[in-house]
């Protein structure tokens, strides 16, 4: 995505070619922007800054009474609530890492000339598009302690048979491997894009002398695939922070509270009524994601190499 | 080619496939052999195949299911999507371009909002209270307004990458030749923006009619219910029927399948954009 370079781009705006003779009516009308501020206000801005107010309230949508922060007290002194409070950590990192090793791996393995590569490619990408609903579902069914075919097989063969999602030390981590499993199809893309195109050239270069295959991913392909790198960690990253839907389709982030992050707290506090509650959920989980996103956004523009 | 290397070729290549067979295929072949099943075969969960293929059965079972309400989620799921992709590609388009093409002191101020509205996540109650100050709370188009808002950031960004490669001076010939910047835009620079229009068409498509979180949210009701929620409810209402679960699941996995099997391009293209300049 193109979001790595933003502040590298405004920075360096270049003057334009009819420098200061500019006509008074610019043929870029200004007003192209206000359908888009429009809905952006109306339905992004103003909730986002209304909801620093009703964090700080007891609010029944129709009436708030002011209760300076005893909602983020309640947040933090609350076991069940803080335990999402780390879980969207540990959840975020685990599959952003996951992601990043398992696309990397894919990525180098579908850009060499193995056979089977477009089936390959397609098979790995499809995940992307499906309901992660429907993802979350299956995987339940398949990893069914008692029925599910995948501890059938493990019994066969004497191993272990582990409750993927009914014990309560495992559940996270099983959701994490789905979301992998699901969503390393869109890392294993962007990584190829950023391998293909590396100049032919310096990998030659390499070889020529004497570069082994560990020594040529080491030096030339890994850093020169920086971009793309970036790329997948800050998409993975904000998905991971803000992940719902695959975690409420296959637990609702039980068994008890073991797999609850912060959006899945903010859906259960909303469910029962908390909205003052819930909406200082939707605080911390905004402070959350901008605390790890802008230091991480900035050091990955910091790095970034220029071909 | 070497004959080692050949050989590499084909001993990586067969592993990677019969580990895709285990890792991607089987979870597939699971969805459609249930689907097939009688509800008694279904609940056992195994990868039996079924004694008799119930598959058209079960099609119309589940669609008669609770009143038909999976075919006015279809319908409602089809109206969300297509309007408010229609509203993201005009808006974003136009900011997009207009972001590109002049520079103002503004322009940090507006990349900075283009960005936050990537990165943050959206406050759900307050949204609802915007929503029913408004007085269309509960209604599809507020779906549609709020769908169209969150995916507009990205959009952008798409559109504003592409607009950089198309050169500045087919703007001033068309000025020249005594088109505003109405006509400029709609007849000169639109019809150039035809592949990004149609990555992110299909792009967003796809995440909004696979969208979860925001219908639960902004669509109540059994009226409102999308495809994603008929299929959430389904689990919870009948566990005894996993065969037409299934079925479900099978049904809404076809429409991406489709754009993805004629748009596999353009998804790519938009998915990796970025990926080579950052």
């Amino acid at each position: 995505m193109t979001t790595i370079n933003i502040p590298v781009q405004s920075v360096s705006a270049p003057p334009r070619p009819d420098g200061r003779a500019r006509k008074a009516r610019s043929i870029y009308p200004s007003w192209f922007y206000i359908p888009a501020i429009a809905l952006y206000v109306v339905f992004f801005a103003v909730p986002t800054f209304a909801s620093f107010y009703f964090s700080l309230t007891r609010w029944s949508l129709f009436d708030a009474t002011f209760i300076g922060f005893d909602n983020f007290v309640t947040f933090f002194q609350n076991p069940q609530l803080f335990n999402g409070f780390i879980h969207t950590f540990e959840y975020g990192f685990v599959t952003s890492g996951a992601k990043v090793v398992l696309g990397l791996a894919l990525a180098l393995l579908l850009t060499s000339p193995v056979i089977g590569r477009g089936y390959l490619r397609a098979v790995v990408f499809f995940p992307v598009l499906v309901s992660t609903i429907g993802v979350g579902f299956v995987f339940k069914s398949l990893l069914d302690p008692f029925h599910g075919v995948v501890n059938a097989v493990l019994g066969v063969l004497h191993l272990p048979q582990p409750g993927w999602f009914t014990d309560p030390n495992m559940a996270l981590w099983t959701i994490a491997g789905v979301d992998v499993w699901k969503g390393v199809g869109i890392a294993t893309l962007i990584f190829m894009a950023g391998i293909v195109a590396i100049p032919q050239e310096y990998i030659e270069a390499a070889r020529m002398d004497g570069a082994s295959s560990w020594r040529l991913f080491r030096s030339v392909i890994l850093p020169l695939s920086r971009p793309a790198m970036g790329t997948v960690i800050i998409l993975s990253l904000i998905g991971g922070l803000r992940s719902f839907d695959i975690i409420w389709a296959t637990t609702n982030g039980g068994p008890g509270f073991a797999s609850d992050v912060i959006a899945s707290v903010i859906y259960k506090q909303y469910q029962a009524g908390f909205f003052g509650l819930s909406t200082a959920g939707n605080v911390i989980l905004f402070l959350v994601v901008t605390a790890i996103m802008v230091p991480v956004s900035r050091f990955i523009n910091r790095r970034e190499v220029e071909l | 080619m070497s004959r080692r290397t050949r050989i590499q070729r084909w001993v990586v290549g067969i592993t990677a496939i019969l580990a895709s067979v285990f890792v991607f295929l089987v979870p597939f072949a699971f969805v459609v052999i249930q689907a097939a099943k009688s509800p008694a075969e279904a609940s056992s969960m195994n990868f039996d195949l079924p004694a008799h293929w119930l598959f058209f059965d079960n099609l119309v079972a589940v669609l008669q299911s609770n009143d038909g309400i999976i075919v006015t989620a279809f319908i409602n799921s089809t109206i969300l999507t297509i309007t408010s992709v229609i509203v993201m590609v005009v808006f974003a388009a136009m900011v997009g371009y207009v972001l590109q093409r002049k520079r103002t002191r503004w322009n940090p101020w507006i990349n900075f909002f283009v960005l936050a509205g990537l990165i943050v996540p959206p406050a759900v109650v307050p949204t609802i209270w915007v929503l029913q100050g408004l007085g269309i709370f509960k209604t599809l188009f507020s779906g549609v307004l709020v769908e169209a808002t969150f995916g507009l950031s990205f959009s952008i960004l798409l559109f504003r990458a592409f607009v950089a490669t198309i050169p500045r001076e087919l703007d001033e010939a068309a000025t020249i030749d005594g088109a505003g910047p109405i006509r400029l835009f709609f007849r000169v620079v639109l019809p150039l923006l035809r592949p990004v229009i149609v990555t992110v068409i299909v792009v967003q498509s796809v995440a909004v009619f696979n969208d979860f979180q925001n219908p639960l949210y902004f669509l109540p009701g059994n009226d409102l219910a999308t495809v994603q929620l008929t299929l959430y409810n389904f689990q919870s209402q009948s566990l005894s029927q996993f065969n037409l679960l299934f079925m479900d699941i099978l049904l809404i996995t076809i429409p991406p399948l489709v754009l993805y099997i004629f748009f596999n391009r353009q998804i790519v293209a938009g998915l990796t954009s970025g990926a080579v300049k950052g």
